[in-house]
């Protein structure tokens, strides 16, 4: 046996003999230290969709899986699930996972350039917060939607896109409410709401009457007829605009549109604009929704 | 010799930019009263700080000169009604940040004189500094060169400094802009009069004031007429942009940096604004508050260009009619000058206490709208007053890593536009600063409001632990 063979038998010795050492340490460890975990996490980990959105509220997929074992959230939390993913969650917890109050983010401005003229060009860096910081974008109305899609770019479901009126529109099929569009609108027009309620009011102008209507012809003039008729508990007049109490929601009545001499307020079923692209179903929008999410 | 090299160094800072400073057209025209235009609006926040408690319901009849508008807390001033006339509304206004905001609208009497009411006059001599702060406060005095910062305030410096130098900052860097140098020229003794009252309130014994070189007239004037007991240096600067940046200025005159996230004060120094000198002596020579303020209204794209003395609160359109109106190739109205002004997209926004000029610039100023990618040139770097490197901040804010350009000092940038304006590839990058500080103040107050969530969560679940524990105890 020369020199070399013996150094490299020898190496092998001793790092296989480490190598045992450990590996026999790490398997005493595990029986020793072993935490028991519910198999179900694991289990309702793998059917979670895995994005790690966020939107539960809580750290990621796997937090929300444990959480919902714990018994400290209902499953129905998370809104990113497919209707066969909830009914295998159903199925593995033996809870209903399909009632949810989903909610989705509702535009509260319908100011396109259709209805609200700019008073002047904007040149410059293309996004809504640059726009608004030089001199609020050149816009008519100083709080409508300057339409520089910074929702379109940071919304991660490909659930918001630009329709022709240079206005937002949102996919509430593929909305998931995880907030990133309230919090990158620079104007704060964005509002997440249970799909469920209809009443909304598309506007956040604060002038009165004629100023108002001068900026865009869809503002909210402050004339009062909605508050009257759906009563002064559910609608207010703020400051020149109605705004809805929504924690009294349920008082919510079609009536309270009726008389609105802009249509600044609107009762909206399932989309709030009709979708651009008949592939993503402009046939469900405006008509129907399903069933179970009404009940 | 030895005098000469310290004029090249002592009159300047280092970096900066050398803009065709455009003066031509109105440094020589001697400033002229408008007439009163049939309204004014008056915003009731013209001033950092908290804006002023409207005092006036609409139909009340007001006197030019009255409080209208009350100062709320220690940073913040007064709005006086800057014209005789009837208040016809208190609502929102368009509002030259590009927001509306409430004001105060006053229609204009014709038949009146428009002579304030008789006011008291302060006495100046031997008077205290606590009642001279009232007194400039009550003015409503602000910096007139264009930021608004109340200037009771500056005349307070933080208790741990020890103030040695007024700095009067007649610079007045911005191509097209000339008010400053008006004053300078025709009122070189206001000026002084109003050093004097400074220098009393502060309680120093020397006074700079820093002209740039292209003011020789205005430079030779304020010479003239220094007093003989006051200590007072006319300072020639090096034409130099932003040499009338606070910071610039100080480096200037002194040889002194200000760290980073530090005052004036915090090297012996107090600065202020050539105008508000004079405004502030105003107010010791005749008890008028605040009402009216010299504006520039120039560049190419105006007919008449004009140094004008206007009503604060006169609608940007009369000011331009005034002054024949815009030229058919107008594109741009600017509040300000071409380096930092704001672009304004409805002329019926009024002049500001801090609005120190209109400027109208045309498509042939304009730079091309298409950029191009960074070719690491590092010009920006030597543009940059205050040495940060604007091409990796750019870099970042197009990332919107806010964090990290916090940690490459974006707070000491002030939006001066050195870097936009040298960039060969014509990248926007002082807007997009200006983004960044806006985005990072919105998350910043989120953060704020989440806390402050959490925390109030946090208190009502740990009081209905104890009602808890109360009840089964």
């Amino acid at each position: 046996m020369d020199v070399s063979t013996s150094s490299l038998l020898a190496s092998v010795a001793v790092l296989g003999g480490v190598g045992t050492t450990f590996g026999a340490l790490i398997a005493l460890a595990n029986a020793r230290f072993r935490v028991e975990e519910d198999p179900r996490v694991d289990a309702l980990s793998d059917i979670l969709p895995g994005a790690n959105c966020g939107a539960c509220g809580f750290a990621g997929c796997r937090a929300f899986a444990e959480a919902v074992i714990d018994g400290r959230t209902p499953p129905a939390r998370c809104t990113v699930m497919s209707e066969g993913e909830r009914e295998d969650v159903g199925a593995l917890l033996g809870v209903d996972a399909t009632v949810t109050d989903r909610a989705v983010a509702r535009l509260m401005c319908a100011g396109g350039h259709d209805v609200a003229p700019r008073k002047a060009t904007y040149r410059g860096i293309e996004s809504c917060a640059a726009a608004v910081a030089v001199s609020g974008g050149g816009k008519g109305c100083a709080w409508g939607c300057v339409g520089f899609a910074d929702c379109e770019v940071a919304c991660g479901f490909d659930a918001i896109h630009m329709g022709p009126n240079g206005l937002p529109i949102v996919d509430v099929d593929a909305c998931t409410a995880c907030n990133d569009c309230v919090e990158v609108c620079p104007l704060g027009l964005f509002r997440l709401l249970p799909l469920d309620t209809h009443l909304l009011v598309q506007c956040r102008n604060l002038l009165d009457g004629d100023l108002a209507e001068a900026v865009c012809s869809v503002a909210c003039t402050g004339c009062r007829k909605c508050a009257q008729d759906a009563g002064p508990e559910l609608i207010e007049i703020r400051q020149g605009l109605a705004v809805i109490d929504y924690d009294r929601i349920e008082l919510e009545n079609p009536a309270a549109i009726e008389r609105c001499p802009t249509g600044a307020i609107v009762w909206v079923e399932g989309q709030q604009f009709p979708l651009l692209d008949p592939a993503h179903g402009v046939a469900s929008g405006h008509s129907t929704h399903p069933e179970g999410m009404l009940a | 010799m030895t005098s000469g090299l310290r004029g090249l160094f002592r009159g300047g800072f280092r970096h900066g930019v050398h803009p065709p400073d455009h003066k031509e057209s109105t440094e020589s025209l001697p400033i002229r009263r408008m007439p009163f235009p049939d309204e004014v609006v008056l915003p009731l926040s013209q001033h950092a700080g908290a804006p002023a408690a409207c005092l006036v319901r609409p139909g009340d009849r007001v006197e030019r000169g009255d409080a209208i508008g009350s100062a709320q807390g220690h940073v913040s001033v007064p709005i006086h009604a800057t014209a005789s006339g009837t208040v016809a509304a208190v609502e929102l206004a368009p509002h030259p940040s590009g927001r509306w905001m409430d004001a105060v609208r006053i229609a204009v009497d014709p038949h009146s004189a428009q002579i304030p009411r008789p006011r008291i006059v302060p006495r100046w001599e031997g008077l205290d500094a606590v009642a001279t702060r009232a007194a400039v406060k009550n003015a409503g005095v602000v910096g007139l060169g264009g930021a608004a910062f109340p200037t009771h305030v500056k005349l307070e410096p933080p208790p741990d400094t020890e103030i040695e130098l007024l700095l009067v900052n007649g610079a007045e860097c911005e191509p097209y802009l000339t008010s400053d140098h008006r004053v300078m020229v025709e009122h070189p003794e206001r000026v002084h009069f109003g050093v004097r009252i400074m220098m009393q309130c502060l309680d120093v014994d020397r006074a700079v004031i820093g002209v740039e070189m292209n003011k020789p007239d205005a430079v030779a004037r304020l010479r003239e007429t220094v007093p003989e007991d006051l200590d007072v240096t006319v300072l020639p600067l090096r034409v130099k942009y932003p040499q009338g940046a606070e910071k610039m200025l100080i480096h200037a005159a002194t040889g002194r940096e200000v760290p980073s996230g530090m005052l004036p004060a915090h090297v012996g120094t107090v600065v202020q604004n050539v105008g508000s000198i004079a405004a502030i002596a105003e107010v010791f020579e005749t008890g008028y508050p605040l009402i009216e303020r010299i504006v520039t209204v120039s560049g190419p794209g105006i007919v008449r260009p004009m140094n004008l003395i206007v009503p604060v609160g006169t609608r940007a359109r009369d000011v331009l009619a005034f002054c024949g109106g815009l030229t058919e190739d107008a594109t741009e109205v600017l509040f300000g000058g071409p380096m930092m002004g704001a672009p304004q997209p409805d002329l019926d926004v009024p002049i500001l206490k801090g609005t120190s000029g209109i400027t109208v610039l045309t498509e042939r100023e304009r730079k091309p709208e298409r950029s191009w990618p960074c070719i690491a040139c590092a010009r920006c770097l030597g543009a940059c007053p205050v040495f940060l490197n604007p091409s990796r901040l750019g870099m970042l804010a197009q990332a919107g890593r806010w964090d990290e350009m916090t940690e490459m000092h974006l707070g000491d940038c002030m939006v001066c536009g050195s870097c936009s304006y040298v960039c060969p590839s014509n990248i926007p990058l002082s807007q997009m600063f200006s983004v960044a500080k806006s985005q990072m103040r919105r998350e910043r107050e989120a953060r704020e409001r989440h806390e402050r969530a959490v925390a109030e969560a946090e208190a009502s679940r740990r009081a209905e632990e104890s009602e808890a524990a109360g009840v089964s105890a």
